[in-house]
């Protein structure tokens, strides 16, 4: 049972085959049973099954969607009415969220249930989920290897088999990143496409929340009840949700696939190189064609994301003051000690590194030469997108530029960590959709992703190619060892 | 470009973080390196390029104006630090 | 050495929307603490700001009356800074792209009319109110004001006195009152004035170093407050001494400047645009539609106030000084059809006085327009004198009627049957010889006390231009 995609499960409860009470408390004793992982941050089985039995009277009446009953683990980061919402921070340790995200109320209407809150990198603020303030999350695929970042807890959770699917969000990788390091299926949403009301900001001209299942079919049912207008989120665009299942199966020969020359290029890992090349090569057995396309102004991405994305991050974090909720500091003499001590004290190492600099990249004087300056490479690389789609359709490469690191590896170099995003972090600076999606293993059995990015708004096009994908390979099945 | 400890010092007390004389020091080393890796931008010149805010350029969307949101008080204090008679209570503000 | 003040004024002016800047909540003022502040104004994490039309419709009413540049893309920008009652710590403002640019204001000092420069006005949001007092040494926040709507209003440096800061805030707050974007209250709030003081040597081109006085609440205490710190420059000046580019506060019972003790250096507010917020982009439709409500402003109505009724300068200001007063004149002048020169002096002058006397404004004068009206009909066809117009206004104003209700009570009609006045007269002639012996030899100034005592017999009622004919013929020889 805990193996069936969330396809099959809801297939499964529409037949009463099984109840959703029954398989909420399915996922909730392997949470426990894996406890080790440190997948979740938040588990409230009482609230859990509670839902699950509302979604049972639903499913028991009929007419109820393709969600009602599955269980879904949702990432810490999305404030859900009554649960703890941590976003893996000291300083929101103690915070219940007194109101539900948009697409946790969507979720709801749908019938989902909760399975528990993830765990995740501080903030989002990370690559390998080894900032959080409730510790690490190992890989279920190697324990002593991380599982990617920021959405770490989620990729764990769906790739241990300790819940059927996730959401995750992504700023400069977080969904995609984990994915390709734990064999999932992962999808950024093109900006605007998702509501970010209620998912705690990191950096809001780039932040998307989407889903993280183990197959593309997985991923098109949980984006129907994800994307959607918001009137609460003045970012969010205004434009008709498709049924993202209705155009899995198309056929995809004549896709024209892109391969961006400054991804190819010499110093890329040899096993990965040898993946990708292989799982490009099968999408040419369903019929594609592949283009050599070129994004000139790649190499930017990095230092232009490390400007916007902390000076964003670093306004946005100026609400944690310990004045209205969350942690507030014991001991301070007055008011400027007071908010001195609860951020230095709440606040985690990398958090505070990426205040301090986009504090500084926005202060007098530095404006223009950092901010402004990154807007501008900013729109260089979504120009170079734009070209390279004259010539192609979708966009492939590389999701991560090595398998899952081990634990501890990368944490004392921040900047080494930064470089891990090279591959993922355009995508959301040009507002693009991308998926990463399982195409191998290296020889230590690790998974490798292969990524797809996408026109704007063209989630379909993406899901559709993965499907295809899916039909003709089986890496997306495999199970890691010792959760069976 | 390398930051000294002043400025980190000056940085901390913008963004209200606390910090000790070693965490100064530690801090210049490591946001000096980063600014390394920012100052990579300077490869390219951008003078005719318009800065980029949002992937599309859709224009705000304008709220009618009507009252919608009803008194949660309870609720949102519920998990404040310190209230009382319906105020947050902070340490003593000078004027 | 001859010193010349330079003055600027930025002005708050709280927009009278029905809810928030950003968020659905609602502005009204004095509710219970935080009960009007809902998650986006209390800044959980996770909100976002939507902004509100009609904030944006009051700010370009504001820019379409000053003659101002309306910016089709304006842009919403963050200023970063720390403070309890800002709970984003960052206010929602505009920056290097306002919605208004470069109008301007007349204003009239002592008779000379000035125009003022209005550099922008820009939106933004308020901040929520600190009560430092009843809490054991801690300080209590209410949000409920945090997120209201602001249009904040930047005048160029162009004043020269505080007699001419006064009178252009007193210009500019008629103007927002009058067209509904604003309630004026300074009491409450709703209309807050900064003001940018300095001095230099007359002549000299150079702006001298300014200090910003925040937060004066009254008129008077703006005038006051520049009063001293121009003197204080001037003094420091003169003394060697070099004015420091600070912020102070005015204290208005010991009428002096203070600096501002815990206001840090230069503050670095990080400002750069919102990314939660696309760019305010204002299409034509709005723009015209906004222009299509403007009423005619209080400049244009006072000219055709002098133009059409024949009003003096003084009496048209009074008349116009608020769209209620103005309207309940045309009202009466429209019922009464009398002079309208007399109307503005019935109103200007007597009805003002009643109302200043108990504080009341035009809205809420228990004489109506209808009931002025009437009281002027009644002084047009001489039923009642002028003299005694007053008593029944007065007797009106207590709520003892209309005008013909208390003229009939209190049998006030005038007595303008010659024949009778006649009679009163030759009475008051036999019971006084002796004034009429010494008037008749010349003593004229006793013409008066015949008047009066007519006037006395007839407790009032008798006409005075009748009781003046009559008596002439009667007390000349």
């Amino acid at each position: 049972m805990f193996d069936k995609t969330v396809a099959e499960l809801s297939r499964a409860l529409g037949r009463k085959d099984i109840s959703s009470v029954e398989l909420t408390g399915v996922f909730l004793a392997r949470i426990n049973k894996y406890k080790d992982l440190n997948a979740f941050i938040t588990v409230d089985p009482e609230r859990s099954l509670a839902q699950a039995r509302a979604a049972d009277a639903r499913i028991g009446k009929g007419g109820a969607g393709a969600l009602a009953g599955v269980p879904i683990a949702q990432k810490d980061i999305f404030c859900a009415d009554g649960w703890r919402t941590t976003c893996g921070s000291k300083i929101l340790s103690n915070f219940t969220a007194p109101y539900d995200a948009t697409i946790i109320g969507k979720f709801n209407a749908a019938g989902a249930v909760c399975l528990g809150k993830t765990n995740m990198d501080e903030f989002a603020m990370g690559s390998s989920n080894e900032t959080s303030y409730y510790g690490g999350v190992k890989n279920p695929w190697d324990t002593a290897a991380v599982p990617g970042g920021s959405s770490g807890g989620s990729a764990a959770a769906v790739a241990a088999r300790l819940s059927p699917a996730a959401t995750g969000t992504d700023t400069g990788g977080s969904i995609r990143q984990p994915s390709a390091l734990t064999n999932l299926t992962g999808l950024k949403p093109s900006y605007g496409r998702v509501s970010r009301y209620g998912m705690i900001a990191f950096a809001s001209s780039l932040d998307q929340g989407g889903p993280m299942c183990r197959t593309a079919e997985d991923a098109a049912l949980l984006l129907n009840v994800m994307a959607g207008f918001d009137p609460r989120d003045s970012t969010s665009v205004d434009a008709p949700v498709p049924d993202y299942t209705q155009t899995l199966s198309g056929d995809i020969k004549g896709l024209r696939i892109g391969l961006p020359k400054e991804y190819f290029g010499a110093g890329m890992n040899p096993e990965v190189a040898r993946t990708i090349d292989a799982a490009i090569a099968e999408c040419k057995k369903l019929g594609a064609q592949v283009v050599e396309v070129s994004l000139p102004n790649s190499q930017l991405a990095i230092p232009c994301y490390y400007v916007l994305a902390p000076a964003e991050a670093s306004s946005n974090l100026s609400r944690f003051d310990g004045v209205r909720y969350g942690y507030r500091a014991e001991n301070y003499t007055d008011l400027l000690d007071m908010y001195c001590k609860t951020r230095a004290e709440g606040f985690g190492a990398e958090v505070k590194r990426r205040i301090m600099i986009g504090t500084y990249a926005l202060s007098a004087g530095y404006y223009d030469a950092y901010y402004l300056k990154a807007q501008k490479l900013r729109r260089l690389i979504a120009e170079d997108f734009r070209k390279a789609f004259e010539s192609c359709d979708v966009i492939m490469g590389p999701t991560s530029p090595t398998t899952a690191f081990k634990i501890g590896e990368k944490s004392d170099d921040p900047v080494a960590m930064y470089l891990s995003d090279i591959y993922t972090i355009s995508v959301n600076l040009a507002g693009l959709p991308g998926m990463s999606i399982p195409a191998g293993f290296d020889s230590k059995g690790l998974p490798v992703g292969l990524q797809l990015i996408g026109q704007y708004f063209d989630e379909a096009r993406l899901l559709n190619v993965a499907h295809r994908y899916q039909q003709a390979t089986d890496w997306h099945k495999r199970m890691p060892k010792g959760f069976e | 470009m390398s930051l000294d400890r002043e400025q980190v010092r000056r940085i901390a007390h913008l963004a209200r973080l606390h910090i000790s004389e070693q965490e100064a020091a530690a801090y210049a080393d490591t946001l000096s390196r980063i600014l390394g890796l920012i100052e990579q931008m300077n490869a390219v010149d951008t003078s005719n390029v318009a800065p980029m805010a949002h992937p599309n350029e859709a224009g705000l969307r304008l709220r009618e104006d009507a009252v919608s949101e009803t008194d949660q008080r309870e609720k949102f204090q519920r998990i404040a630090p310190a209230v009382d008679a319906g105020l947050y209570l902070v340490p003593k503000v000078i004027e | 050495m001859e010193w010349e003040p330079v003055i600027g004024l930025e002005v708050h002016t709280q927009l009278l929307t029905k809810s928030k800047a950003f968020s659905g909540a609602s502005t009204k003022y004095g509710a219970e603490p935080n009960t009007q502040a809902c998650a986006v104004d209390i800044a959980l994490p996770g909100v976002l700001p939507v902004f509100n039309r009609e904030a944006a419709r009051m700010a370009v009413k504001f820019g379409l009356a000053i003659g101002a540049q309306i910016n089709h893309r304006s842009v919403f920008a963050r200023k970063n800074y720390f403070y309890p009652d800002l709970p984003k710590g960052y206010q929602i403002s505009q920056y290097e792209l306002p919605i208004v640019s470069t109008g301007r204001l007349t204003i009239d000092v002592d008779g000379v009319e000035k125009v003022v420069g209005i550099t922008r006005a820009h939106l933004e949001e308020d901040a929520g109110k600190s009560l430092h007092e009843d809490f054991h040494g801690m300080t209590g926040i209410d949000l409920n004001r945090a997120g209201t709507p602001l249009l904040e209003i930047v005048s160029e440096p162009d004043l020269r006195s505080s007699k001419e800061a006064v009178a252009y805030l007193k210009k500019l707050h008629q103007l927002v009152v009058w067209l509904g974007i604003c309630d004026g209250n300074m009491q409450e709030g709703s209309f807050r004035c900064d003001a940018n003081v300095s001095v230099r040597p007359k002549g000299q081109a150079k702006f001298g170093t300014r200090a910003e006085l925040k937060n004066i609440n009254s008129f008077r205490f703006v005038e006051k407050a520049i009063e001293f710190e121009i003197e204080r420059q001037i003094d420091l000046l003169e003394g060697g001494g070099t004015v420091v580019q600070e912020t102070r506060l005015y204290d208005s019972d010991k009428d002096v400047t203070r600096s501002m003790r815990s206001k840090e250096e230069a503050m670095d507010y990080r400002y750069f645009p919102d990314p939660d917020l696309p760019p305010l982009i204002l299409d034509e439709a709005l723009i015209e539609g906004v222009r299509a409500t403007l009423i005619e402003l209080p400049d244009a109505k006072r000219a055709r106030f002098m133009q059409d009724y024949g009003l003096n300068a003084y009496d048209a200001g009074v008349l116009t000084s608020s769209r209620e007063m103005a309207d309940y004149y045309e009202t009466v002048v429209a019922e009464a059809k009398s002079d309208p020169k007399i109307a503005a002096n019935w109103i200007a002058v007597e009805l003002s006085g009643f109302l200043n006397r108990d504080n009341k404004d035009i809205l809420h004068s228990p004489v109506t327009a209808s009931m002025m009206a009437g009281l002027l009909k009644r002084l047009a066809d001489n039923t009642i004198s002028g003299k005694i117009a007053k008593d029944v206004l007065a007797a009106m104003w207590s709520g003892e009627g209309d005008a013909d209700a208390v003229i009939e009570k209190k049998g006030l009609k005038q007595i303008t049957d010659t024949g009778a006045i006649d009679k009163v007269i030759d009475e008051i002639i036999a019971k006084n010889p002796k004034q009429l012996e010494q008037y008749r030899a010349g003593k004229e100034a006793l013409f008066g006390y015949f008047v009066g005592q007519v006037m006395k017999a007839t407790q009032g009622k008798a006409n005075p231009a009748q009781v003046n004919e009559l008596l002439k013929k009667k007390l000349s020889p």
